[in-house]
């Protein structure tokens, strides 16, 4: 969706703010949020785009004055009465107001979290699916405005770019961030030239490199090319 | 778990955050044990310390630097830092010619197994929406300029692929044990907001 979160290289937003010394958490509540959604995310409840897509769908202005962690909650809030584990009576109230019903799973044990935290969480697919493009394939991203999650950025639609790597088989954001079912493709990163994004001020050598999966882009073919 | 960093009373975002601790407590459904460790993991075991490792070992060893730039997912691995958003590691080299930084547009990807979760200013609308449109003139704001013949290359992570960038040794650094280069090595020259300054000898 055309949200918030695709800040689509906007000015005005101000000097970048560095903070010396930061520490990870600036309150022991961030702390608690991140712990409780990987807690949940990792027994199973969610998976880490349903939590992107969450995000996004904030109100743009909230979106732009809530902190980073203010968003996670949202999130999680708004996953947790997706999935019926809890009400939202029972968040407005902070009381448990059911004692059967609403979706559980087992609490994820400290030695499975270890596990996590030890081996990540694999992603990749190893699928026999053939890839659409190659190394040098020059390509052309979509002109998409879909109305569900995507990681196709609008600054990348319409524009030129030519594949670099192929990283291989990945569930798709655009599906999987809806509950639906993976539609797994392959995942290259593409370079594009700074001019094919920002036109003729950027400087002529700079370039952008995005990761970008199969049903994002289409072959540049000679039509395209001479338009 | 209360707040005792800001003020009392209690804030409408501490009360959510209270109201979502205490119903999946109350619930059976979070262990405090694996909560813990969840926020020992971010706080203590996660950091840019792992990936000063990294970067020290691939300037000591070309061997290590040359399958760390072919395959940064196990190379990293194999110095103990595997683990959540590390699956799917890519390094990419600076040089006197290349300058790499890295971005996540759309949220705040960001490799936590060498750098630990990312600072506010990564997350912020300001960086995300600059190192894609003006990352030159981002770059002078952080102190780095870069000269016109050096090529910049921005990562924007947007998929599960994450970016370390391997920033330049620098000068008079010759001699240094690994864990005295390691001591040199900033979270920021990784993202590539920063370079190291040559040391003065």
């Amino acid at each position: 969706m055309n949200g918030m979160h695709d800040l689509d290289g906007m000015d005005n937003f101000g000097p970048v703010v560095r903070e010396g010394n930061e520490p990870v958490f600036h309150a022991d509540w961030e702390g608690a949020i991140a712990a409780h959604t990987y807690a949940m995310g990792v027994a199973g409840y969610f998976i880490v785009d349903e939590s992107r897509r969450a995000v996004e769908w904030m109100a743009p202005a909230d979106y732009l004055t809530s902190s980073y962690y203010e968003k996670w909650l949202y999130a999680l809030e708004t996953l947790l009465l997706e999935k019926d584990v809890l009400t939202k009576e029972e968040l407005d109230t902070g009381k448990s107001l059911r004692e059967e019903g609403g979706f559980t799973l087992p609490p994820l044990s400290v030695e499975t979290a270890r596990l996590a935290m030890a081996n990540g969480i694999p992603l990749r697919l190893d699928l026999d699916i053939s890839p659409r493009f190659k190394p040098g394939d020059r390509i052309f991203a979509r002109n998409i405005n879909p109305t569900h999650h995507t990681r196709l950025p609008r600054y990348i639609r319409g524009k030129r770019g030519v594949i670099e790597q192929d990283h291989g088989v990945f569930p798709f954001p655009d599906t999987v961030a809806h509950g639906e079912p993976d539609r797994p493709q392959h995942v290259y990163s593409v370079r594009f030239g700074a001019r094919e994004l920002w036109g003729d001020d950027a400087p002529a050598k700079d370039s952008i490199h995005i990761d970008l999966f199969d049903d994002y882009m289409d072959p540049l073919d000679q039509a395209q090319e001479s338009d | 778990m209360t707040s005792t960093k800001h003020t009392a009373p209690l804030s409408d975002v501490q009360l959510r955050v209270k109201a979502i601790e205490s119903l999946l407590g109350e619930k059976g459904l979070v262990n405090q044990q694996t909560l813990d460790a969840f926020i020992d993991y971010f706080e203590n075991k996660v950091g840019p310390h792992n990936g000063a490792q990294v970067v020290a070992r691939a300037w000591a060893d070309p061997g290590y630097k040359e399958w760390l730039l072919k395959d940064g997912s196990a190379a990293i691995a194999d110095l103990g830092f595997a683990g959540l958003e590390g699956n799917y590691m890519l390094v990419k080299e600076s040089t006197p010619t290349v300058h790499n930084m890295v971005v996540c547009t759309l949220c705040s990807c960001y490799p936590w197994t060498t750098l630990g979760l990312p600072p506010v200013w990564y997350k912020s609308a300001p960086y995300r929406a600059r190192a894609v449109r003006d990352p030159r003139g981002l770059l002078k704001e952080f102190g780095v300029t870069l000269a016109d013949d050096v090529e910049l290359r921005v990562w924007d992570s947007n998929a599960e692929l994450r970016y370390l960038v391997l920033p330049m040794r620098p000068a008079g650094t010759d001699g240094m044990s690994e864990q005295e280069l390691a001591g040199l090595v900033t979270r920021d020259s990784m993202i590539g907001t920063a370079v190291i300054e040559p040391l003065e000898r």
